[in-house]
């Protein structure tokens, strides 16, 4: 068992993403993490998916995703050079005076921003992949973190490689 | 301009659609407005499931696509069971759905139901039509989908507004469709079939597991072909019963938890298994590790999904059944030598027939054997769940595919009376008869309105024992006899028949089966038959849930 994560693009419809997520709970699949959003052709959308599974598992949920007639490809980028990010919004406490210094310092050396300043709480803009995101927010919550939000993995393929429509 | 309604119509014309199994309902008063006029006959069922299971009937029996019509929320609800079991048996069935006005979509309106998202699990594909304009693509692509690749029911929702408008700017249809995430592959790879070509020629105790795709891929005659030039044995599943003819030599019946010793001895033996249109389902594999356990497998199948699922195979080739037993009949050089092979197989059906009880109490297995006598294949049968079911797939001698109805992967209880009502419409030259138990007869026996009305021709055969009898035979077999909530009081068939003007006869002897089939054969119109059976009479041979299927139980000795 391991995370793979999968690139899927489908038609940019209604619906299409209920469909692949649906297709995945309904099958006992467990997603990680699902990203979604448009892409460089306005009537496509591309999901990055990251599930939990062994290789006969994996190369199942890829071939119920592909049968969906919204789906059109599928690839598992786990293997190939790829990069991956997440972005993640995280509000931690800081009183004035006190650890506000430490945060900010932890911030820079995780190049991550402080996008608010509150009277109470700093709010952190971080970006990477996630065993990054996963340190910083190990390192801060001694802090007291008062909110969290991640976008979930996206993910592409290095250098000139593509995952496109090859139908 | 057109309202949507007329554009719907006119595109299910377009589709060759002549018959529509559907119930009406506020949302789709437009529709029946139109239908009215149309040349489409419509024929009005007693419950929207009986719509879907008549729609899949038709579907099954012609090979074209099925097609029924209901109204929203409940309408819509009540196909869902049909819709089911027709996407677990691969049926093409296209089924409209009345919807509310779009403006109302999502406020809980009045018979207001999701019913894309309800189907979605259960439809290969489903759309909402919020735009009239776009309403003949969508059925072209409907039907295109429903009928292609591997064959399923999609779902079509309609809300009132887009039937009842004009529709000002129709779309030109396309001349062809293309979608880019549905390729179908249809030809099966041919460096893939030369190797299972050579695995087959090397094999000593090949054996061909055939099923529902070589049905839906009108592919019988290839099988039979193939299997009689490489001279191997052939085992159907239940949803392949009737591509190879029952009395052909080298079929060994049907295999899995109630197949033939033969059959299920052949797989536990084999050294190389040919699976053909088949998806390596619980009831056919019994124990999946003990299933063809010593073999090489070679799977043919046009869903790649299916490959693999549930048992490694060796050789996967991904193609319409019927293309790649083409293929592979032209690029057939060496038969394999299997003399040994088929005479060990050939024993073992000698010794092992699929009997019952010869003595004078009515037994279920003994009407089945006289009406197959009767009908000498030229007849459908369909069936209901259960032991009917298990005994008609026994003890019929099937000989021709889209002769045998029922429903294999869902299962449904009361799907064989809608569906023997289908099955008249597609093939009104066949006489039709439904094989039923009284626990599945109730489950949709308010169609016998319907078959009344419209003088269907459909006889119905109750295998009455007054129990949920394959459920009563686990409680027997694995539960003490504890006879939980599955008896059943006596219900007098003949007596609702004849509420509903339809004649029918209850027969309690053996010496009065056969001229009671033949009377209702002969007898135009539809028919009801009330055999009062052995009531605790059992499916044998059967392979106990979780056991390998060699380990049968109650198996007939010669």
């Amino acid at each position: 068992m391991k995370s793979h994560t999968l690139s899927v693009l489908v038609e940019n419809r209604a619906g299409v993403l209920s469909r692949v997520a649906g297709m995945f709970s309904r099958r006992g699949f467990n997603i990680e993490s699902l990203a979604v959003g448009t892409c460089e052709e306005p009537n496509m959308s591309r999901i990055t998916i990251v599930v939990n599974g062994d290789d006969v598992q994996i190369e199942q949920v890829m071939k119920q995703a592909n049968k969906l007639i919204e789906v059109i490809k599928v690839s598992d980028i786990t293997e190939r050079e790829s990069v991956d990010r997440e972005l993640a919004l995280i509000k931690v406490a800081a009183e004035p005076g006190t650890s506000r210094a430490e945060i900010m310092q932890i911030a820079d050396i995780f190049r991550a921003q402080i996008v608010d300043v509150g009277t109470k709480t700093l709010l952190l803009q971080v970006v990477g992949n996630t065993s990054k995101i996963d340190a910083l927010e190990t390192l801060l919550r001694q802090y007291g973190i008062k909110e969290l939000v991640r976008t979930g993995k996206i993910a592409m393929l290095r250098g000139s490689k593509t995952v496109k429509s090859a139908k | 301009m057109k309202t949507g309604a007329k554009i719907l119509i006119e595109a299910l014309q377009r589709e060759g659609v002549d018959t529509i199994f559907g119930y009406p309902g506020g949302s789709v008063l437009p529709i029946y407005d139109e239908l009215y006029d149309s040349s489409i006959r419509h024929i009005l069922v007693r419950h929207e499931q009986a719509a879907a299971h008549a729609a899949d009937g038709y579907a099954r029996a012609s090979g074209r696509v099925g097609v029924c019509l209901a109204t929203s929320g409940p309408g819509a609800c009540n196909l869902v069971t049909g819709i089911a079991t027709a996407y677990m048996d691969s049926v093409p069935v296209v089924a409209l759905t009345g919807q509310v006005p779009t403006g109302m979509l999502g406020n809980d309106a009045f018979q207001e139901s999701d019913i894309t998202g309800i189907t979605m699990p259960v439809t290969k594909h489903n759309y909402l039509v919020k735009n009239g304009a776009d309403l003949a693509g969508v059925i072209r692509e409907a039907f295109y989908v429903a009928g292609t690749g591997r064959p399923g029911p999609v779902l079509v929702d309609l809300p009132k507004d887009v039937t009842t408008n004009q529709v000002t700017a129709e779309r030109p249809l396309p001349p062809e469709i293309c979608l880019r995430g549905y390729q179908p592959t249809y030809q099966g790879h041919v460096r893939q079939i030369d190797k299972a070509l050579s695995l087959i020629a090397e094999a000593a105790r090949p054996v061909i597991y055939a099923g529902g795709g070589v049905v839906l891929s009108n592919a019988s005659a290839e099988l039979v072909a193939f299997a009689e030039r490489a001279a191997i044995p052939v085992t159907t599943t239940l949803m392949g019963l009737g591509c190879v003819p029952c009395d052909h030599p080298l079929n060994l019946g049907m295999l899995g938890m109630h197949g033939t010793p033969a059959a299920n001895y052949a797989i536990t033996e084999c050294d190389l298994l040919l699976a053909v249109g088949v998806r390596f389902d619980d009831r056919v594999t019994g124990k999946i590790e003990a299933f063809a356990p010593n073999a090489t497998i070679v799977h043919i199948d046009i869903d790649p999904a299916e490959i693999g699922k549930n048992k490694p195979v060796d050789v996967p080739i991904v193609g319409d059944v019927r293309m790649v037993l083409q293929a592979m009949l032209e690029r057939m050089q060496k038969h394999g030598e299997t003399n040994g092979w088929r005479t060990r197989v050939a024993d073992w059906k000698k010794r092992y027939p699929i009997g019952f009880p010869d003595d004078d109490n009515l037994r279920p297995q003994y009407i089945i054997r006289q009406l197959s006598d009767i009908l000498k294949g030229e007849g459908i049968v369909v069936s209901e769940v259960g032991q009917n079911q298990m005994w008609t797939a026994l003890h019929y001698c099937f000989t021709k595919p889209r002769t045998w109805l029922t429903s294999g992967g869902l299962g449904t209880m009361g799907y064989g009376f809608p569906a023997a009502i289908g099955a008249h419409y597609a093939r009104p030259d066949m006489p039709v008869v439904d094989i039923a138990g009284d626990g599945s007869f109730q489950m949709n026996i308010q169609e016998l309105g319907t078959v009344a009305q419209y003088d269907i021709p459909v006889k119905v055969v109750v295998l009455n024992n007054m129990y949920l009898g394959m459920v009563r035979q686990w409680q027997e077999l694995f539960y003490d006899r504890r006879y939980s909530y599955t008896e059943l009081p006596p219900v007098d068939f003949v007596k609702i028949a004849q509420a509903y003007g339809i004649d029918g006869i209850r027969v309690e002897e053996k010496e009065a089966v056969r001229e009671a089939l033949e009377t209702a054969l002969t007898t135009d119109g539809p028919f009801v038959l009330d055999f009062r059976i052995e009531r605790e009479e059992n499916v044998f041979p059967m392979a106990p849930a979780g056991a390998a299927i060699n380990e049968m139980i109650g198996v007939h000795r010669k």
